[in-house]
């Protein structure tokens, strides 16, 4: 197999997070070749490669930049290094093995651009990986790579890079954004889109660690050469992060469009001896879930799209057998309960709702029925909220339910017996249930 | 009272007088919002100042320093006390109460009083699934009588390659087992690194194609860190 590799080439070097490897490997020097170039030529050479978003929504980056007015506004670029989806850990890799090619990549997009004011969002919990960015910013600070007329060019830029403290919502754009402008990080009503009023009302291009990583490797073999790789609609290279119950968890970077049964048994070992797929997440928590038999599905963006589910952020989650769907279900559902932000009411309570109904399917206090009205649910959140957080629980729930319909059901029946046979003691009634929602209440 | 009178049609209200429970503890309905502090009134250490100032000065609008000012009163007062936030406040001329909105939207800012060390296991998908449940319990009930030490569920840490994990005082640890909990306690007692064998940092990546260059020529066989335990310093890159 050769894959090629661009970010994780060599990425185990160790020091490589340091600007003394990084150089000694040809570090910067696409950026030394970028400045050669007119500004215009950048974008373009990007917009050539047809890399699209690395983050999730799997937007071109050229056609977004192309987005920023044209005008003399004050304008900003934000690299969104808050990866919080359940399954995803690609750039945490980049960020702390190789945060030069992060930087390298951020003062190209911005010379592209012509902006002169960055920031990296970096999640909170990623203590470590804060620490070698900031390092790594500190030394090409000092190296001319950042700040006055970088590299004699006459192009400035300023980075800051602005950690976070503990919250899924800040890795959707526009809650980045007020969050990064020092408020709750509440989701904005879209459009205006970030590219034409985002930070501080100023147009901003907000970019994921993974794509702004790839832009050195673009400029280096240009645009055409990397539009080769993978699919027509799909170029370039990922990072794919598996987990789950399979052998050799990680990240891989693979071309787009190779068969999933090559991540998922190739790279990854495939499940656990004597165990099989039950089902598994193509890209990340908030994707619909594929089954085994549809691992020959090619995995690029638009293949997966036809197959009625997405690519997202690229994270892989494999099931087994021996969990069950509704174990599956009350895990994300907790996790969106939690994290929704509360600002529009079909996600705050579809989520709440959603969580707690979930527990009545395994003591016992729920019905076939239910099943039905927890996919309502799930259809009324989807599409009636600022941000797609409650999408992104409904449409992996919505495709459970439906394809594990007979199995949730027959949970809920075991359960109701059990509850039943059991002593009185032992069943919980509804009114024990409201305290547990309502502490103080009874 | 109990919630039997409110399906009778009484509306139920709490102590405070409200119908949904909410902060009770230590909220004065009566009393005024706290304004702006006033510098004279408010006594803050010059380097907490000057480190929240040098924040503010990175920005165009001051108010984006509010995290990472909450970020230093924390490390520096171990959590967001009411002091430690007036300090804040009165450093970035904002009230305590947008200050307090502002850090009780996010998981890591701690706003009771916390233990010196705080271990936090993952419990979402991938790590629940393999055990991270189980990781917890026994975390909690290892932690149980060390006064210093707290043990937290949080959700998707992003480390789902070493599941079940855990952050430990913001050092990664995995993959876990139910046995490691005692451990774990152990060496925070003993101020020691924290299961030095299973930390992130120390791990190497997974794709076996690594050490090859762009051209991928030669695999590197069975992928290093597989099992993901025992593995050390050694890093396998640079192989080509």
């Amino acid at each position: 197999m050769s894959t090629p590799h661009f970010i994780f080439d060599r990425i185990d070097e160790p020091g490589l997070n340091t600007l003394a490897v990084y150089e000694r490997r040809g570090g910067y020097e696409s950026l030394r070749k970028a400045l050669q170039f007119p500004a215009d030529a950048v974008v373009e050479e990007i917009s050539a490669s047809g890399i699209r978003g690395r983050g999730g929504a799997g937007f071109r980056m050229g056609q977004k930049a192309s987005f920023l007015p044209k005008n003399d506004a004050v304008r900003y670029l934000v690299c969104n290094a808050d990866e919080s989806e359940p399954g995803t850990f690609k750039d945490r890799e980049i960020l702390q093995k190789t945060p030069h090619m992060l930087i390298e990549g951020l003062v190209i997009a911005c010379f592209g651009t012509n902006i002169h004011q960055a920031f990296i969002y970096i999640r909170g919990e990623y203590e470590l990986q804060a620490q070698l960015l900031q390092a790594a910013v500190d030394e090409a600070y000092a190296a001319g790579y950042l700040g006055e007329d970088i590299l004699g060019s006459g192009f400035s830029l300023e980075l800051t890079v602005h950690r976070g403290a503990g919250a899924y919502i800040c890795g959707e754009e526009t809650g980045l954004l007020d969050s990064l402008e020092g408020r709750r990080g509440n989701p904005r009503l879209k459009p205006p889109f970030p590219a034409v009023q985002g930070l501080y009302q100023g147009p901003t291009l907000i970019n994921n660690v993974e794509t702004l990583s790839t832009v050195p490797h673009i400029i280096r073999i240009g645009g055409a050469e990397y539009a080769k790789l993978g699919t027509e609609t799909s170029t370039g290279t990922k990072l794919i992060s598996i987990s789950g119950d399979v052998q050799r968890p990680g990240n891989y970077e693979i071309e787009l469009g190779i068969p999933a049964r090559d991540i998922v048994y190739g790279l990854a070992g495939g499940p656990k001896p004597g165990h099989e797929i039950k089902m598994w997440f193509p890209g990340g928590s908030s994707s619909p879930v594929l089954l085994p038999e549809d691992l020959d599905v090619a995995y690029d963006f638009d293949s997966l799209q036809k197959a009625g589910t997405m690519l997202g952020s690229g994270a892989i989650i494999v099931i087994d057998e021996t969990h069950t769907a509704l174990d599956v279900m009350r895990k994300v559902a907790k996790f969106y309960s939690h994290e929704s932000c509360g600002k529009c009411v079909p996600c705050r309570e579809g989520t709440n709702w959603t969580k707690k109904m979930l527990a009545r399917f395994a003591t016992g206090d729920a019905t076939p029925m239910d099943i039905d009205i927890l996919a309502s649910i799930q259809q009324q959140i989807m599409g009636h909220c600022l941000c797609v957080l409650g999408d992104a629980m409904a449409m992996p729930l919505g495709s459970i339910i439906k394809k594990f319909r007979a199995e949730l059901e027959e949970e809920i029946l075991s359960a109701r017996e059990h509850a039943a046979n059991a002593p009185a003691d032992d069943a919980v009634p509804v009114l024990a249930g409201l305290a547990g929602a309502y502490p103080g209440a009874l | 009272m109990s919630a039997l009178d409110s399906q009778a049609g009484k509306v139920y209200r709490f102590e405070h007088g409200s119908r949904v429970p909410g902060p009770h503890e230590g909220v004065e309905l009566t009393k005024d919002p706290a304004a702006v502090p006033d510098p004279a009134l408010t006594p803050v250490p010059d380097d907490l100042r000057a480190a929240i100032e040098a924040r503010m000065a990175r920005y165009p609008d001051p108010t984006s320093a509010s995290v990472p000012a909450l970020h230093l009163a924390q490390e520096r007062y171990g959590w967001c006390s009411p002091e430690a936030i007036e300090q804040v406040a009165c450093v970035m001329r904002l009230t305590p109460a947008y200050l307090t909105s502002v850090a009780s939207f996010y998981d890591m800012f701690k706003l009771t009083p916390a233990t010196k060390h705080t271990v936090f296991v993952c419990t979402n998908i991938t790590c629940g699934l393999l055990g991270g449940d189980s990781v917890y319990e026994h975390l909690c009930a290892a932690a149980q009588g060390h006064s210093d030490v707290s043990v937290r569920e949080f959700e998707c840490l992003g480390a789902c390659d070493i599941a079940p994990m855990a952050s430990v005082d913001g050092e990664y640890v995995g993959p876990l087992e139910p046995g490691d909990a005692e451990r774990i306690v152990e060496d925070l007692e003993q101020d020691r690194p924290v299961l030095e064998a299973k930390q992130l940092r120390r791990r190497p990546s997974a794709d076996p194609y690594i050490g090859s260059g762009t051209d991928g020529a030669s695999p590197a066989g069975d992928t290093p860190g597989a099992a993901g335990e025992g593995t050390t310093d050694a890093q396998p890159g640079g192989a080509a």
